[in-house]
């Protein structure tokens, strides 16, 4: 430039601490051939995730230390503390189930926002006075298929109506809700069955039905997405739909069979939810949708898509059940919990990405071309 | 040339440095014995180059050579290791991106890193706008963005239009005005022309030219060695991290030499051999009265097997999206498919992969790969159903045959474990149309299979489709490159606006006559690259 203009207002110094490329060539190129074992973590298939999930776990252990320290009385008794884990696992029971449906949805690039109307509706639907009359059998179907059938509209909706999936699951979290309103007439709709009352009352070997049914679903989502064809089309659906379509996926059926096996996880977990209060009302598992989210998100699954574990959603619903937890022992308030919570959202988020080097990715994504 | 001369005759390439009279300006740059290293990767191994105020200096090499990493170096992304860089005179390291703008070192990306929401002005100023009071001077900014946009020739682009509304070759002066915008005094040019169509690299030209001769030096990055002989005045070339020859003069320097010392090679464009006989296949794809609005109309062809027939034609043309339409991917508005005789459903993939097509899309990391994702699940992203039993992946069962595949392919690295982002281009095209070597793929789609592909990836790729032909699979072939689609192809048709104005055997063809085809009296020269 031949004039020097008037004002030169220097850049601001905003030099990261530690140079974000470095990191991410470096995880790119994989750890030092030394190090076999940690090669496999980077490269390897299925322990994509299991760095990120040890942190997770460390995140546990920290929270196991801090109840220690402040109720050191009640953490001297093994028993306590034992009876205390199984209900931390009891409480996380019915938002894990859905979450496991939810990482699936996300992973397949996409989201389910009205989980917790589609547990409120099944919830409902299982206990009017007319299903009930089909015993335990007939409500758990009914509690099932009603989830099952949301989620398809869900997935019809956005498959094949092409609506972006925040909006479809929007609006269907209203509708869902005030269906539910509908059917039980604003009425708290109390289960008379001892045999549904009882898989929240009842343990087996010590440990609550709940936790084994937890155990069960996340089992099954484990496999599913890690070890079957349905898993794989899931990761690639998610990753790139293109290369997906092109590769001759069928995108939309796969996309349809998400929101039907996130209906699927909601209709299981408005049984348990059910049997735990005895009852189902139209504002039961209010805000299930956000909590589900939240575990997903601190489980380190992508929100755009392509990449999430099972595990580390399972681990995200039991830090805030820990939380809760907690808070409970200490006699604290839930508004105090839930600034908390909303902390621990972020600042897991944080973590990972400082830890993985996506935050610089995604400064620097249109930079980052290996050569 | 034959295909035995492919790739034997190694080089032990010592470093030829040319006196270089022929440039007058002093010396700007000068990196002596510049080593970086990655975990497991000596991606620069002792790099020398010296670039004069005023000339293009023209870096050439391999994908994989370390062209990539050098220019983050530059840049400011990435510090050295050991060896030292002078800039203007004084040993630099720079810190951060900010600080080799400030000294007067701009990088233009191929993927131009400008905000598609702001204005021309604002863009060309990002980040150092004027500033009073802590408010931008926006008359001021447009005034000097006018200025610096009038020194590149192009006036004509309003400061305040939104950076969305330009064509690639608009967005690419913008880069151009905000290196100057910071009084760079060189500018690294990384592939400008690959998102460029044919007419717009002369004005890329123009401008390299009006920089250069206010002193301005450019480093010009390209795979085209034409357009390294056109602007270029000295190249340096890279093979493996290293430099192998500096300042060469790039008019004068045999082709030969530039590619003997950029792959170890002595040959440009191989292509192997073409078989004595291809017309008796069984006829394979009937493709009768395809169209589709806007795009292409009333196009038929026929693709036997163990044919390789290639689509010559220009961007725009409609060539991409006949290929699309013929796998389903796009809804024909008229005319049938046709596989050994049985129509396919129109708009389905699906149906066009089980009747044994398989494409390889233009666009590879958009289209085709799961950049995350390890090479064998790319590999197997077609067939990973085929391999499982009852809805249960084998997953050692597809290591194996992708195992197979980069074999046979000659991929690098072997390990198919590897997440395919960490691949160079060419790899990554070889995990593109490997995936479709799995199944009974009959009939293969590939579209622009050597976009971005270095030298001798590509010798290497015409080797597998020629393969692929013998063994009797049909290939339908797309390319932008002329001397492509006749070194490979058994018949071409040459597509124009939509519509196929030649069907011949390639021997009957050649380049002027193909190029006057595609071009003649065309209005599309204007269309977006």
């Amino acid at each position: 430039m031949s004039e020097s203009p008037p004002t030169t207002t220097q850049l601001p110094a905003q030099s990261p601490p530690v140079d974000p490329a470095e990191t991410t060539e470096a995880a790119e190129h994989g750890a030092p051939a030394a190090s076999g074992a940690r090669l496999s973590w980077w490269h390897g298939d299925g322990g994509e995730g299991a760095k990120r999930n040890l942190a997770l776990i460390g995140v546990l252990l920290a929270l196991f230390a801090i109840g220690a320290a402040t109720r050191s009385d009640l953490y001297a008794n093994p028993d306590w503390v034992w009876a205390n884990m199984l209900s931390i696992l009891k409480l996380a029971s019915v938002v894990g189930v859905v979450t496991v449906g939810m990482t699936f949805v996300i992973i397949g690039g996409g989201i389910d926002l009205s989980v917790g109307a589609i547990v409120a509706l099944a919830g409902v639907w299982c206990t009017t006075v007319a299903t009930q009359s089909f015993g335990a059998g007939g409500m758990i179907f009914t509690a099932i298929i009603v989830g099952v059938a949301v989620g398809l509209v869900n997935g019809v909706l956005i498959a094949y109506g092409r609506l972006v999936p925040f909006i479809a699951t929007l609006a269907m979290l209203v509708a869902a809700r005030g269906l539910a309103a509908e059917i039980s007439q604003k009425q708290t709709q109390i289960s008379e069955n001892s045999v549904i009352n009882g898989i929240a009352s009842n343990s087996l070997l010590g440990i609550p039905l709940l936790v084994y049914i937890l155990a069960a679903v996340v089992a099954g989502g484990w496999v599913l997405l890690n070890r079957t064809t349905f898993g794989r089309r899931t990761v690639a659906v998610g990753g790139n739909p293109e290369a997906a379509r092109l590769a001759g996926i069928d995108v939309k059926r796969h996309t349809l069979l998400l929101y039907a096996l996130s209906g699927l996880c909601c209709g299981i977990a408005a049984i348990m939810l059910t049997a735990q209060a005895t009852s189902a009302q139209a504002a039961m598992a209010n805000l299930y949708e956000l909590d589900a989210i939240a575990a997903v998100i601190i489980g380190g699954t992508l929100l755009s898509g392509g990449r999430g574990t099972i595990v580390g959603s399972l681990l995200g619903v039991i830090i805030f059940a820990t939380i809760t937890n907690l808070f409970a022992i200490n006699g604290l308030s839930t508004e105090a919990q839930n600034m908390v919570k909303g902390g621990i959202i972020v600042a897991a988020v944080l973590i990972q990405q400082v830890q993985f080097g996506t935050l610089s990715q995604f400064f620097r994504r249109n930079r980052l071309t290996t050569s | 040339m034959t295909e035995h001369e492919n790739g034997v005759t190694e080089h032990e390439t010592p470093l030829v440095e040319a006196p270089a009279d022929t440039v007058a300006g002093e010396v700007v740059l000068r990196l002596t014995d510049v080593v970086k290293t990655f975990p497991g990767v000596r991606a620069l191994d002792g790099v020398q180059l010296e670039v004069r105020a005023g000339e293009v200096h023209c870096l050439l090499g391999q994908n994989g050579a370390g062209k990539s990493t050098l220019i983050k170096v530059l840049a400011g992304v990435h510090r050295p290791d050991s060896g030292t860089v002078q800039w203007l005179g004084n040993p630099v390291a720079f810190a951060n991106p900010q600080a080799a703008m400030r000294a007067g070192i701009a990088t233009i990306y191929q993927e131009l890193d400008l905000v598609n929401d702001l204005s021309v002005a604002e863009n060309a100023f990002l980040g150092h706008e004027p500033r009073r009071f802590g408010f931008v001077r926006r008359g001021h900014m447009a005034g000097r963005t006018r200025q610096i946009l009038g020194r590149l020739g192009h006036a004509e682009i309003p400061p305040g239009r939104m950076v969305r509304s330009l064509p690639a070759a608009g967005k690419q002066v913008v880069s151009m005005a905000r290196a100057l915008s910071h009084e760079a005094r060189l500018i690294i040019m990384d592939e400008p022309s690959a998102v460029l169509a044919h007419d717009e690299v002369g004005n890329l030209f123009r401008i390299i030219r009006e920089l250069t001769a206010q002193g301005i030096a450019v480093i010009y990055i390209s795979h085209r060695l034409e357009e390294i002989r056109e602007i270029g005045d000295r190249v340096t070339v890279l093979k493996d991290g290293r430099t192998t020859a500096a300042n060469l003069p790039a008019r004068d320097t045999p082709t030969r030499d530039l590619v003997s010392r950029m792959t170890g090679r002595t040959i440009e464009y191989v292509f192997p051999d073409r078989p004595a006989d291809t017309a008796d296949g069984d006829e394979l794809l009937q493709v009768d009265g395809l169209t589709r609005a806007g795009e292409f109309a009333d196009v038929s062809l026929a693709v036997r097997a163990g044919e390789i027939v290639g689509i010559a034609g220009l961007v725009g043309s409609g060539r991409s999206e006949l290929l699309e339409t013929i796998y389903g991917a796009r809804r024909a508005e008229a005319g049938s498919v046709r596989m050994a005789g049985r129509a396919l459903r129109p708009g389905s993939v699906g149906a066009a992969v089980r009747a044994g097509m398989g494409m390889a899309p233009e666009e590879r990391k958009s289209q085709a790969l799961l950049l995350g994702e390890p090479i064998y699940r790319n590999v197997t992203l077609a067939t990973f159903s085929r391999y499982a039993r009852f809805g249960f992946t084998d997953v050692g069962r597809e290591r194996a045959e992708a195992d197979r595949v980069a074999e046979s392919l000659e991929m690098r690295p072997r390990d198919v474990r590897r997440a395919v982002r960490t691949l160079s281009g060419g790899n990554q095209q070889k995990v593109v149309v490997g995936r479709w070597l799995l199944g009974d793929t009959k009939l293969l789609l590939l579209d622009e299979p050597t976009r971005g592909v270095d030298v001798g990836a590509r010798a290497e790729l015409y080797q597998v489709i020629r393969q692929l032909a013998a063994q009797g699979v049909g290939v339908l072939l797309v390319s932008s490159e002329v001397p492509e689609v006749l070194g490979l192809a058994d018949r071409v048709l040459v597509m124009r606006e939509g519509r196929v104005v030649r069907t011949a055997a390639a021997g009957e063809l050649d380049e002027n006559t193909v190029l006057d085809l595609v071009m003649a009296g065309s209005l599309m020269e204007g269309a977006p690259a």
